[in-house]
């Protein structure tokens, strides 16, 4: 009892140490990729805005209505113009950062968490699960995600928490792929069989032996997939099966500007042009912590 | 092999079985009655005789799992019903009008991609760190952060907008219209926009491809027998960087049709994708529910097909 607890100590220990230099040369790896930062300050700016909204935006993003001036261009007062209503875009635009990133990092989490419990089940079960789960993963990964959220929103009504949710759960099956794979390598090693020989429990092996092998593909994986699920919710939200209009969304004044194309452009060109820039950030972010996380893959 | 490829379809016909009964079921949970979409807008006096006799007709009021296993059958003998909403049209006349768009969309400007991607990334990837190879890095970087819809409509407002009051009619070209399928003109900007995202995430993988096989011994060998620089890259080097690629495309079927769906809807295509987002909106359950089967049938086809290439071509996959 005693060697074992001191054995476990030590191995904590070393654990700990180990894991520790390990995070601390990936941060410096990632400080030294200039891009990556730039994508984290962009990110961090974004937040702020986000949290901000209200003291940063000029007017109002649905109350305040200049009579006469729908679709008025860009002026000093207003630098990103009128919308269709003859609303502030500046303002709806700073108030639209809050869904795109509530979205982007909700669904997100949603998504990771049901794909690394689900991966994590299939890998280290193997047998019967892994085949069915296996079958689901290819069907979601087989199907075109657009038509599975166009009929998911329709069917449960649009709004924000449909968006989040609906993303979320459609979204899983790219994280479980990995962690399945990477659970099923980890599982033959010596010190899983070690670690079972022991008597740990399976569900301790998975989160503590097991779980935090994979948490640096996934938090790659992760960032890399924000910047796409915002555009899927700004495509959601465009073809009107998103965020509900009046409230101001990326996507949602796309489609208001789509309706004015040819007369009023800035309309849709406004609100392009952040998802462009926060798609950008988050990428430029995933591919610094990759090459941080995992120097291998540098190419 | 041919267990492989009996397994393969049997795992293809479980992929589509899946979804067929996902959508069937979950279209059904979509608030709002069709019937009431039959008989259109409006104020009108209807009896409940009347409105029994119209379930009846389209099978409204038998149990669901009824109306699956009817809507199955027909299905497999190549009945797909007839659309809800748009009266005694049948929805595989529908689909079937709508296929050759969607299909010349695409194919186009999945040609285009390759015609660019191959090339450029190659030439990145031997030229690595090259002035070219950043600025494709650049081009693919910013082409996988554009959404399609937004691109869309920027060149809408650059073609349709700018370029006639700039410079008048383009030669050849003459005007490109921003919307609808009228004139050959008007397939010009949705390839543009398919072709964008296909031709930088391609781009990507011809590169990363391209360095992975320079470090192969089989590429040091072909330089030590002294074969010229031009034969090493052609013979041995594009030819093995290029299976990846047929592997990304096959994979990438299923986000191809997601970006048909969205560009379609933004230009007013009646392709594929826009039949696909009117009919959600009308509520058309048939045509929603046939098109969805369609599309898996179609994803699982092509996945099969390229993971078969992929095999005949490289001897060195040992299927098991």
């Amino acid at each position: 009892m005693t060697t074992s607890n001191s054995a476990n100590l030590n191995q904590q220990i070393s654990a700990t140490a180990d894991s520790r230099s390990e995070w601390s040369q990936a941060w410096r790896r990632f400080r030294a990729n200039r891009i990556a930062v730039g994508g984290l300050v962009v990110i961090v700016l974004l937040v702020l805005m986000a949290i901000f909204a209200p003291l940063l935006s000029p007017y109002d993003p649905i109350d305040e209505i200049f009579r006469g001036m729908r679709g008025g261009s860009p002026t000093l007062a207003h630098p990103f113009g009128y919308d269709h209503l003859g609303r502030d875009l500046l303002s709806r635009v700073i108030f639209g950062t809050r869904v795109a990133l509530i979205v982007g990092l909700l669904a997100t989490g949603i998504a990771v968490t049901l794909g690394v419990v689900i991966g994590a089940v299939a890998g280290y079960l193997g047998s019967w699960e892994d085949t069915l789960i296996s079958r689901v993963i290819d069907t979601l990964m087989a199907f075109p995600i657009i038509a599975l959220l166009v009929v998911l929103a329709a069917v449960l009504g649009p709004s924000l928490v449909t968006t989040v949710v609906v993303i979320g759960v459609t979204g899983w099956a790219r994280f479980a792929r990995v962690v399945r794979a990477d659970i099923m390598s980890l599982k033959a090693t010596d010190f899983v069989t070690a670690a079972r020989a022991v008597g740990v429990r399976d569900w301790r092996i998975i989160w503590r032996h097991l779980l935090p092998n994979v948490m640096g593909p996934i938090i790659v994986l992760a960032t890399l997939g924000i910047g796409g699920i915002i555009i899927l919710e700004s495509a959601l939200s465009f073809l009107g099966l998103g965020i509900r209009p009046p409230n101001p969304s990326w996507g949602g004044t796309l489609a208001d500007g789509r309706a004015f194309i040819l007369r009023f452009p800035h309309i849709a060109f406004f609100p392009g042009l952040m998802i462009v820039i926060t798609v950008l950030a988050f990428n430029f972010l995933g591919d610094g912590l990759r090459d941080a996380l995992d120097p291998r893959e540098r190419d | 092999m041919l267990t492989y490829i009996a397994r393969r379809i049997l795992q293809g016909a479980v992929v589509i079985v899946l979804i067929s009964v996902g959508t069937f079921f979950v279209i059904r949970l979509m608030p709002g009655d069709p019937t009431y979409l039959l008989l259109g807008e409006g104020e009108i006096r209807i009896s409940q005789e009347q409105m029994e006799a119209i379930r009846a007709r389209w099978g409204l009021d038998r149990p669901h799992h009824e109306q699956f296993f009817i809507w199955a059958w027909n299905l497999l003998r190549g009945d797909f019903g007839d659309s809800l909403i748009r009266k005694g049209i049948p929805v595989r006349q529908m689909i079937f009008e709508a296929i050759p768009v969607t299909a010349i969309l695409n194919v186009t400007s999945l040609a285009l991609a390759l015609l660019v991607a191959i090339p450029a990334g190659i030439i990145a990837g031997v030229r690595r760190n090259s002035s070219f190879d950043y600025s494709t890095a650049v081009g693919s970087t910013l082409g996988v952060a554009l959404p399609n819809f937004w691109l869309a409509l920027m060149l809408i407002v650059l073609f349709a907008l700018y370029v006639p009051r700039w410079f008048g009619d383009l030669p050849l070209i003459g005007r490109i219209p921003p919307f609808g399928l009228k004139s050959w003109q008007g397939y010009i900007l949705p390839v543009l926009v398919l072709t964008t995202e296909q031709m930088a995430v391609l781009t990507r993988v011809m590169r990363a491809s391209t360095l992975e096989v320079l470090t192969q011994d089989y590429v040091r060998t072909a330089y030590a027998k002294g074969l010229p620089n031009t034969i090493v890259l052609v013979r041995h080097a594009v030819r093995n960087a290029l299976l990846p690629v047929v592997t990304v495309i096959g994979f990438r079927v299923a986000f191809i049709l997601s970006g048909t769906i969205v560009v379609e809807t933004v230009f007013a295509i009646p392709g594929i994708g826009r039949l696909f987002t009117d009919s959600i909106f009308r509520l058309d359950y048939q045509v929603v529910q046939s098109l969805v089967v369609v599309l898996a049938v179609l994803v699982v086809v092509v996945n099969l097909l390229t993971d078969l290439t992929y095999a005949i071509i490289d001897p060195r996959i040992r299927i098991n």
